[in-house]
């Protein structure tokens, strides 16, 4: 954490509203997202109790389920989810972009579009990854034959979930992360995981200091858990005797009063999840006032060019997503992994001077005024030959960079890199860097124009995002002998992907 | 472990609770210490016997803690389940798990001795009866099933009634723990797990202790432990093998420290009490204000995390704004600002209205740092950002 | 545990010839390598260059797999020297300055960016990540240096290049980095995440024999004795040099005050904790960064003198004999920044660096900013047993150890909820205990000094 965010904690503590964090929104949010709030039942590993689901703020449509250990009854609840979620999808599989041969890369389709799935938080996000492995492996995996709505459901929750673990996608968006992100609230980052308590230091009712309205949050009568934890009480109080009543009027054939308590439940859960409904559409208003992050749209081609890529793999008859990654697919996840993570942060950086001055807090970037400047400096090359390396220095108040042997970037210069060649402390606590320019200066015939900053101008300079070269990775039948046991051992039961609900 | 406390911490500690009666010490409290080992509110609370759902709730700061009707139901039939058939297929479940073939079935149920369900005399029949079968050698496989175990704790004697089954295989004994949450290939909740491997390194501290006090070796209780949950999505059990090493460490040192206890009852003042007791109509005889500022004379080691785990915790979070502490923030504010106690002199430090002790100008060159680009960015100064 | 052996270099020796055999009767054994456990300073360079001779000369191409270039022009260098009938190629980066490289001078040193180019060597030296890009070309023998910090990842990308491998490293030492949390992958044997060694052997163990060097060359005993058991509880080793035939001395004397107190505990002992007053602070902390800048400054301005096995007759500590190891960037910046103020000649040179660069890395004195100093809360970072084994056995004489009272209070009052997977084996030593014990051998050696 940066002292930045600290502050800004303690101070939206004693304004008594949630700082702003952020210029501007470093996730893309399409016109039309598909929100989702989920109750599951306590004490089961995913089985479903109701969702609340749709693109309309004022016509949610809500599943619900009245015997949720009922298989028959999980089943048909799915069955509806994805009558909702896969046209939903569908819709966007269906409108391509064309995109011309690119250096290297040949024509290829994009989807124009691409489907979000908006929900209230992280333990949603792992309860739908969970639904997701329990689904896709269900029915017929024969090549050629359409998969069943719930399998293929099943398939398209594990898509988002594994999208969402990639910082910067937002095909799958947790809404308190999104908020989190934006703002600083006066409360711990635990609490902020409480989708109602942040909403109330974003924007508290009037009278109440932010503090004061998350503390109404807690009362779950008011504020019903987010889901996908109900609140016990509710449970025992209010589910519990409904889904008794409702059992003991079938197990006596009587019809009506049967049909009067699975209403009566359903009422009950529509007033669980309604208020989180609500919310979540309040925290997208809250959003969509910030203006876009002008990097947004390239991380969003890219969510496009994944759900492009589902979309063609379940067209060709591809198989689900397996249970383990392969041992290659997990290296290529993890360096997958690891690019979007720091391209992320080195994006946002240069989006958004309020990340930049969270960098400068840490040591991470600096920014200062030109005090002199070298641009025809010249020096010889490892291989031997003149090359342009114009010096320059900096004067900064901010603290000493730690950023030594690292290309740097100057946001506004975005075609020249530079390195610190050396920092000197001054008495009065200021310090001078002298910069050398390592890329895009040019050569000593035909200099760049712009690379060199002027005398007295105010620059800052920042990691330089990464050049990421993919590894080439082995295909999966050339696995080494470090990475794969010398005789495939019987496969485990317990791994097997079949095994999805074993009754 | 010193078995006996001191008289006078006893009776100190018997009257802090008032009239109630005691709430035992159980494996799960007893691991709901290890979750902030370094609050001296909790651990005194909880070495008195004293009810902290109670006391809170009385004290004005309500901390709710449920568990679900299903996840109880869910919980206890699991449990049956498991264990149905004389244990039959638990054993077989075991014995797969060590790779062992299924042979002879024994399980012996330790719940009662005859109609006496008193605990000393509980504890005595299982030591019989597990030193015996220690003493008897080598073994295809028995179950022992809800054994009473017995712990010094704090110079107090607290019994544990485990669900759990005490395993003998060759001339080893294993801790069994049945837990209802799911094992999805291959992995469960961390926090759930752990959880239980604490409660489950409890259950091995005490069953090395029965088996030292019959004069056995105590190694002869496995570091191991196994855990017994739900398979994917449906009902087949599955046992996982866990190494419980560190938590047995762990769970030594800090039962080892509740000896402490004695020094926090010593250093409270004689006036302090969480005395409940209510008048004929209901109404707690001491006023709330009373009750809640006896609980601020025992230090209180608040951290966001108390949220998940204390019942105290709301009225420790109230207490930490009242202070002004950076705790409220989390670790991660107070670790920044380092050596600053509240967050007014951090803002004023920031602002520049407050002149630093010499062991705040590090932090306060930070905070005035953050500060001018705060000013910068509020301000729209040109900060040579790409975005507008 | 540690007690002193007999014939230290004996054994030694006795473990070197032990895995040159295993090496030499691989075919025999039908195994598919060796993984060789090395203590801090116990020989892995050593191992490494003499199995590579070896193996080159009983006409076996070799592969050495380094995890950084200075590695490789430590390796390449020694290499050379020791054996000049030898061809060596070290292949390189493109943007790698042969021209300029220390091992240009080495005419049995060819280097080149294409393996083709090296085709003649009889042993190739490249980084992980260069050989990753090297296509079509398989090595009877590859030697991994520095395994445990080599990532399984990068081991998936080369492995197929070879056919029998020799894995050598530091189990103690930090494990490799990563940002990504995701628990997709705990509990698979080859999470990529994992270390070489461990991805190795959970899928190859049956073929793959496990050895390790029982003798530290670096450590003083006084070092092996808290080193050994609070890091390497299971796998203990020995101090190689007796007691007495390492010496520091100070040629001026010394003032009564805590820094001279502390050098001179250090001194007679092989440690000292430099204890300040129990505080809670920022981690670039003004007076424990002004402490450990002092005492460097203090152990130059009094002419203090090393005598060891290698310098009977003694000779004086220079500046970068002499480290101060931290954790985070910003205290090593502080404390860089502090060395010029102390106005002793060559503070400057003292070297200030976090525990992941020291690693591997050797000095005759290391002072130690504790990582847990002034915290208000211990961290799994903070905690980490790598980070303390790292900076706590980079020395050849002394180690001194700055921090705020406290840190036994910190430790007890941490919580113990950390999480726990299933299948997944347990490391240890564990950081939390590790830290304990290195406290309470540290007991005895306590300075506190005024703040």
């Amino acid at each position: 954490m940066s002292t930045l965010l600290a502050l800004a904690r303690i101070r939206a503590a004693r304004q008594g509203r949630a700082e702003p964090l952020r210029q501007v929104r470093h996730y893309h949010l399409v016109d039309e997202p598909l929100v989702l709030v989920t109750a599951a039942m306590a004490g089961e590993a995913a089985a479903p109790l109701a969702c609340m689901v749709g693109t309309d703020r004022h016509r949610p449509v809500l599943l619900t389920v009245s015997q949720p250990r009922n298989r028959d009854q999980q089943q048909a609840f799915y069955a509806q989810l994805a009558a909702v979620v896969l046209p939903y999808i569908r819709r966007r599989e269906n409108a391509l972009q064309q995109l011309p041969t690119h250096t290297g890369k040949a024509a290829r389709q994009r989807c124009a579009d691409a489907p979000q799935l908006i929900v209230a938080n992280r333990a949603t996000v792992e309860h739908l990854r969970l639904v997701g492995r329990s689904l896709r492996f269900q029915g017929s995996r024969e090549p050629g034959t359409t998969q069943a709505p719930v399998a293929l459901l099943g398939r398209w929750l594990t898509f988002f979930t594994e999208q969402a673990d990639y910082p910067g996608s937002c095909l799958l968006l947790p809404m308190t992360r999104q908020l989190a992100a934006h703002w600083a609230s006066g409360q711990s980052a635990l609490e902020d995981e409480s989708l109602a308590a942040l909403l109330a230091w974003i924007e508290p009712p009037s009278g109440l200091s932010g503090a004061e309205a998350a503390l109404r949050t807690e009362n779950p009568v008011e504020f019903p858990p987010a889901g996908p934890a109900t609140d016990p009480t509710f449970d025992l109080v209010e589910l519990e005797p409904r889904m008794r009543a409702h059992r003991h009027a079938l197990a006596a054939g009587d019809h009506t009063s049967a049909n009067r308590s699975a209403a009566k439940l359903e009422r009950a859960l529509d007033a669980q999840l309604r208020p989180t409904w609500n919310q979540l559409w309040s925290a997208l208003a809250l959003l969509r006032a910030i203006p876009p992050a002008a990097r947004c749209a390239r991380r969003w081609d890219d969510d496009r060019d994944q759900f492009t890529r589902h979309s063609l793999h379940l067209m060709h008859g591809g198989p689900p997503q397996p249970v383990h990654d392969h041992p290659v697919e997990a290296a290529r996840r993890l360096a997958a992994l690891e690019r979007a993570s720091h391209m992320f942060e080195d994006e946002q950086a240069l989006d958004d001077p309020f990340v930049l001055a969270e960098r400068r807090a840490a040591g991470a970037a600096f920014a200062g005024i030109v005090i002199s400047r070298e641009p025809d400096r010249q020096a010889r090359s490892p291989k031997g030959r003149r090359v342009l390396r114009p010096r320059f220095t900096v004067r900064t108040d901010d603290p000493p960079p730690l950023t030594r042997d690292q290309d740097l970037l100057n946001p506004h210069r975005p075609r020249a890199t530079a390195r610190i060649h050396q920092i000197t402390h001054e008495q009065s606590g200021t310090h001078l860097i002298i910069m050398e320019i390592t890329s895009g200066m040019g050569t000593p015939s035909r200099p760049a124009a712009d690379a060199v900053p002027e005398l007295g101008e105010r620059v800052c300079y920042t990691a330089s995002p990464s050049q990421w070269a993919q590894p080439e990775f082995p295909s999966r039948d050339q696995t080494p002998w470090t990475h794969s046991h010398p005789v495939p051992p019987a496969p485990a039961r317990d791994l097997d992907p079949h095994d999805a609900d074993p009754a | 472990m010193n078995p006996t406390v001191n008289s006078t911490t006893a009776a100190r500690l018997d009257a802090l609770r008032g009239g109630q009666p005691p709430v035992n010490h159980t494996a799960r409290t007893l691991v709901g210490l290890s979750a902030n080992p370094g609050c001296s509110r909790r651990a005194l609370l909880d070495a008195c016997g004293a009810d902290k759902g109670k006391v809170a709730r009385q004290a004005g700061y309500p901390w709710p803690f449920g568990q679900s009707p299903f996840a109880l139901s869910r919980g206890n039939a699991f449990e049956r389940q498991v264990k149905e058939h004389g244990g039959a297929r638990l054993l077989a479940l075991l014995r797969e798990s060590l790779g062992l073939p299924i042979e002879q079935v024994a399980y012996i149920p330790l719940e009662s001795v005859g109609d006496n369900a008193n605990r000393e005399l509980r504890y005595r029949r299982t030591r019989q009866v597990l030193a015996h079968a220690a003493r008897g050698g080598s073994s295809p496989g028995i179950l022992y099933d809800h054994p009473m175990l017995r712990l010094a704790v704090g110079g107090q004697l607290v019994y544990l009634e485990p669900d759990v089954i005490a395993f003998k295989i060759g001339d080893k004994f294993h801790v069994v723990e049945i837990k209802s949450f799911p094992v999805i290939d291959r992995q469960a909740d961390g926090t759930q797990v752990a959880a239980a491997t604490r409660q489950a390194a409890v259950y091995v501290i005490a069953l090395r202790e029965l088996f030292a006090d019959a004069g056995l070796d105590p190694d002869l209780v496995a570091a191991s432990i196994f855990l017994v949950t739900p398979k994917n999505f449906g009902n087949t059990p599955i046992a996982t093998l866990i190494d419980a090493r560190k938590q047995i460490a762990m769970m030594t040192t800090q039962l080892a420290r509740m000896d402490r206890i004695e020094t926090l009852v010593k250093l409270l003042p004689a006036q302090v009490s969480f005395d409940l007791a209510v008048d004929a109509a209901g109404v707690a005889r001491r006023p709330q204000a009373q009750l809640a500022g006896d609980l601020r004379q025992v230090p209180a080691r608040y951290r966001p995390e108390c949220l998940d785990h204390c019942e105290l915790a709301g009225l420790c979070r109230a207490e930490a704004r009242q202070d002004d502490s950076l705790d409220v923030y989390g670790p991660g504010v107070a670790d920044v600002l380092g050596g600053i106690g509240t967050a007014q002199t951090a803002l004023a430090l920031a602002e520049g209205q407050r002149i630093p002790s010499a062991d705040q100008t590090d932090v306060a060159r930070a905070l005035r740092h953050a500060e001018r680009l705060r000013t910068e960015l509020a301000a729209g100064a040109e900060l040579a950002g790409g975005a507008a | 545990m540690t007690s002193l052996l007999s014939d230290p270099a004996a054994t030694a020796r006795a473990a070197v010839q032990t895995v040159l055999d295993d090496l030499a009767a691989i075919d025999r054994t039908g195994g598919r390598g060796v993984v060789v456990d090395s203590p801090p300073g116990a020989g892995k360079s050593t191992l490494v260059r003499t199995a590579a001779r070896d193996l080159a000369k009983a006409g076996e191409p070799v592969m050495i797999i380094a995890q950084t270039n200075n590695q490789i022009a430590g390796l390449a260098a020694g290499l050379a020297a020791e054996n000049p009938g030898l061809r060596l190629g070290r292949l390189s980066g493109e943007d790698y300055a042969a021209a300029r490289s220390p091992l240009a001078r080495f005419s049995n040193i060819s280097i080149d960016t294409k393996i083709i180019g090296l085709n003649e060597c009889a042993i190739v030296l490249a980084t992980a990540a260069k050989w990753a890009r090297v296509k079509d070309h398989r090595w009877r023998w590859a030697i991994v240096d520095e395994a445990y910090q080599m990532r399984s990842d990068a081991l998936l990308l080369v492995a197929s290049q070879f056919e029998r491998g020799l894995f050598v490293g530091d189990p103690g030492q930090l494990d490799p980095f990563t940002t990504v949390t995701t628990e997709r992958w705990t509990g698979l044997t080859y999470d990529p995440r994992h270390n070489a060694v461990d991805v190795l052997l959970a899928h190859q163990r049956a073929a793959v024999v496990e050895r390790r060097l029982p003798v530290s060359w670096r450590l003083p005993a006084s070092a092996a004795a808290l080193v050994s058991p609070a890091f390497y509880p299971y796998t203990p080793f020995a101090a190689g040099v007796a007691n007495g035939v390492r010496e520091l001395h100070f040629t001026t004397a010394g003032v009564r005050s805590p820094l001279d107190d502390t050098l001179d505990l250090a001194r007679r002992t092989g440690w000292a904790l430099h204890q300040l007053p129990a505080r809670h602070t920022s981690r670039t902390d003004g007076e424990v960064a002004q402490a450990a800048a002092g005492l460097a400054a203090r152990l130059l301005a009094r002419g203090t003198v090393e005598r060891c096995e290698h310098h009977p007759g003694g000779r004086p500590l220079l500046p970068d004999d002499i480290a101060i190891g931290v954790v985070h960037r910003d205290q090593a910046e502080q404390i860089r920044r502090l060395l010029p103020g102390t106005n002793v000649p060559g503070a400057e040179r003292v070297v200030v660096d976090n525990a992941n660069r020291l690693q591997g890395r050797q000095f005759e004195v290391v002072i130690v900013v504790h990582p847990l100093s002034g915290r208000r809360d211990a961290t799994a970072f903070h905690l980490e047993a790598g980070r303390l084994c790292v900076l706590t056995s980079r020395h050849r004489h002394a180690c001194i150890i700055v921090a705020r009272a406290g840190i036994p209070h910190l430790l007890d009052a941490h919580p113990a909820t950390d999480p726990v997977h299933l299948n997944v084996p347990v490391k240890f030593p564990d950081g939390w205990q590790a830290h304990h014990s290195v406290l309470n051998h540290l007991q005895i050696h306590t300075i506190a000094a005024p703040g």
